[in-house]
């Protein structure tokens, strides 16, 4: 018998751990507060942020329902949607489980409690300020990187709070080694600083406007770099952090392998910077440029599926708790869409895939199965994981979880299916040449443009699915936390890294 | 707690450096510093050089106040999220939309807005597809020019102002990430708004539409009616120059 590639060693990785030697160990309180906050932020914008999706959606479908307004627009509404579910859903419940996991894998509290709050407050005064400037219109027009520049310099000063507290930290930890969650929490704070500084800088005409210090093409590649790199480390290698601390916790199972996690994380933050490119692939940027662009993109398949495998196979053992345990239920399907959508990335990525794909809705669809089906489903894990045990309390309705569950799987499917095929669609139509005359077989835009309508529609159905476990979710968790304390709940106190 | 579930005879090199580097939490964070950087470094500096960076071309010349002013409502309006400004170099999008974009079209493009999808046709040589006037009722009413239409109708456009003083910030501004205008003062910007929005104002007056000169409608008109007509021009002469130079080489 051959031995496995990655062996899973026992006994598990962070279930015991090296305590320094060079301190007296305390035994630490971890401050919960600041986690049931985020907690808060996370449901209340992630509904917030859906809902506005699921209003673009139909605007699409039905234009009337821009409603004539100028702060209501799709052109308005689009960026407002895509910071408030990447920033203001993604941010917070990524704060959420960082605060959470740190405390206990460092098994100390929070460095200052103080910039804890600032974190906090800071971050949610850029949400609303978003909110705000986004629909009256105010953008530098680059995607996700929309915010005017004052805001731009806000986001700057709250990360570096953010870091400060987070190497704070690091450096008062009373475990010696840094689990690997830890690694990919690091690779985030240090990569969305430099890309969000790198691609805000601009110079200021008046108070609302600026003008980038990069032109044309050049400001394109910044641009994409940032934008590919903030799925890359906003919404992947952080999520990828959680999933190392709460799948193994939710599956009471020590994670599969640590030699797959070196390798995958040093891989990942190594290749992802240079995918950006493929963005820009047949465009009058330099060759070269488009082609390293490509291949690392292909390249990125590698520890993208290193990653996956290492959380699926440390169900392995579990596998029957996936009937019963709808967390376990949202981990599994994330972790699924993850590998679908970052082997779907890199297909996309070679040139002439992406030819047919570019411009077209197979994109939005590709983007949303890694945002409803990865960042979505392993946050809804981890939090139905955490409610019971950051209040001490059952959750008020645990099949709503599964209700929930349910719909945002089946509204996935729709989502993704439905732009999947209008994306070929389109593309297809939009290249076809009619062999006979040498022209367009489709001449007429808008005629492909109708086409898509009942795609479109399948879409709105869909989000609105999604939407309602969201809704479902926000509510079992008011519901809970005004619910009586269940004394010696089921739930276990969570144990301090174990 | 002394068994951290990593000894054993198992172990390899690698592993048994990096789990000394979990310990050392500065070195850590340093070395994923450096390898998020490396890619950026080598894609994006190369831009700024002579070499790769963009073409500069005579022919390209710089927006105009009063295009300034149509980009920026063409900005705040979100119009790149639907329609691109980029033609692949492929037989369909030179068929559908005209010469493929080159990259010293995009010269004084800050910010770049090539766009990523595209709800509605791509707009680099919309310039001078369709008369002003088609422009005004396509933003007062998109299904009045082009029944099936999914955009929404723009018709603030039409009675909101531009404000010399504002385009005068931008003009500024954009002088100082070094693009050539020689205006300075209010006075000055507001007369070159004044001139070529008198010019659309005309223009429009000919197809039945009243408007002013300072209304966001004429700007961006001005601005659409721009797009493309550069690189188009200089490309144009390019082809011309290159067929007359194969006509030579014939005659000898």
């Amino acid at each position: 018998m051959t031995r496995p590639l990655f062996p899973p060693r026992s006994p598990p990785r962070g279930a015991t751990c090296t305590l320094r030697t060079d301190r007296p160990v305390n035994q630490p309180r971890y401050d919960d507060k600041i986690v049931k906050m985020f907690l808060g932020a996370t449901i209340l914008w992630g509904a917030v942020g859906m809902l506005v999706g699921v209003i673009i959606a139909l605007q699409i479908a039905y234009w009337p329902a821009n409603l004539g307004l100028p702060w209501t627009t799709f052109g308005r509404l689009r960026p407002l949607h895509t910071n408030a579910v990447i920033f203001a859903f993604g941010g917070n419940v990524l704060f959420t489980g960082i605060y959470y996991s740190t405390q206990r894998l460092l098994k100390t509290r929070m460095w200052s409690d103080a910039l804890s709050k600032l974190h906090f407050w800071g971050w949610q005064l850029i949400i609303v300020l978003a909110a705000v400037t986004l629909p009256l219109g105010l953008t530098q027009s680059k995607e996700y990187a929309e915010l005017i520049w004052p805001i731009d310099v806000l986001i700057t000063i709250v990360w570096v709070i953010f870091g400060a507290n987070l190497f704070g930290t690091i450096a008062i930890r009373q475990v010696k080694h840094l689990y690997v969650a830890i690694w990919f929490y690091i690779s985030f704070v240090i990569t969305i600083a430099v890309l969000h500084i790198v691609n805000s800088l601009a110079i200021p005409a008046t108070l609302l406007r600026s003008y980038p210090i990069y032109s044309g093409l050049t400001d394109g590649l910044v641009q994409w770099s940032y934008g590919h790199n903030a799925v890359g480390f906003f919404l992947t290698t952080p999520f990828l952090g959680l999933m190392y601390y709460f799948l193994p916790k939710a599956a009471e199972r020590p994670v599969y392998s640590y030699r797959l996690s070196i390798i995958h994380f040093w891989g990942l933050v190594f290749l992802y910077i240079w995918a950006g490119p493929h963005h820009l692939l047949y465009s009058a940027l330099p060759d070269w440029a488009q082609t390293v662009g490509m291949i690392f993109s292909i390249m990125l398949l590698a520890p993208s599926w290193g990653g996956m495998l290492n959380g699926l196979l440390t169900l392995k053992g579990a596998w029957e708790r996936l009937r019963t345990d709808p967390v376990l239920k949202f981990m599994v399907v994330a972790i699924s869409f993850y590998g679908m959508s970052t082997f779907e990335g890199p297909m996309m990525s070679i040139r002439s895939v992406n030819g047919l794909a570019h411009f077209t809705n197979w994109v939005i669809g590709h983007v949303h199965s890694g945002a409803l089906g990865w960042v979505g489903m392993i946050s809804f894990g981890m939090i139905y994981w955490l409610i019971p045990r950051l209040y001490q309390k059952e959750l008020w309705n645990a099949k709503w979880a599964t209700y929930h569950f349910w719909l945002a799987t089946i509204g996935i499917v729709l989502y993704t299916l439905s732009m999947w095929m209008a994306g070929l669609m389109e593309g297809l139509q939009w290249r076809a040449i009619d062999q006979q005359t040498g022209l367009l077989q489709y001449p007429a835009f808008l005629d492909i443009v109708n086409r898509l309508m009942p795609y479109y529609w399948i879409r709105v159905v869909g989000g609105t699915l999604y939407l309602v476990g969201m809704v479902m979710l926000a509510i079992n968790y008011v519901k809970t936390i005004r619910g009586p304390e269940t004394a010696a709940a089921a739930v276990p106190s969570p144990a301090p890294a174990d | 707690m002394t068994n951290n579930g990593m000894e054993g005879p198992e172990q390899k090199a690698y592993e048994q450096l990096h789990r000394k580097l979990e310990g050392k939490g500065l070195l850590f964070i340093l070395l994923t510093t450096v390898a998020i950087s490396i890619g950026g470094l080598v894609e994006i500096v190369p831009m700024f050089t002579a070499s790769y960076g963009p073409e500069v071309h005579a022919g390209v010349t710089p927006y105009t106040p009063l295009e300034v002013a149509g980009r920026d409502i063409y900005i705040r309006e979100g119009c790149y999220l639907c329609h691109s400004q980029w033609i692949r170099p492929t037989r369909a999008e030179v068929l559908r939309y005209g010469e493929w974009t080159r990259a010293f079209e995009y010269r004084y493009d800050r910010p770049f807005l090539m766009g990523s999808r595209r709800m509605g046709p791509d707009l680099q040589r919309v310039g001078g597809k369709y008369p002003d006037g088609w422009h005004y009722e396509h933003m007062r009413d998109p299904r009045s020019t082009s029944p099936g239409s999914v955009m929404p109708p723009y018709a603030w456009l039409i009675d909101a102002r531009v404000d010399p003083a504002d385009v005068t910030a931008s003009i500024r501004a954009l002088k100082r990430t070094g693009i050539p205008y020689d205006l300075n003062e209010v006075s000055e910007v507001e007369a070159s708004l004044q001139a070529q929005g008198a010019q659309v104002v005309t223009n429009l007056a000919g197809a039945g539409i009243e408007s002013t000169w300072d209304t966001e409608i004429v700007a961006l008109i001005a601005y659409l009616q721009r797009l493309g007509r550069d690189g188009s021009a200089v490309l144009s002469e390019d082809d011309a120059s290159a067929s007359s130079g194969a006509g030579e080489e014939g005659d000898r």
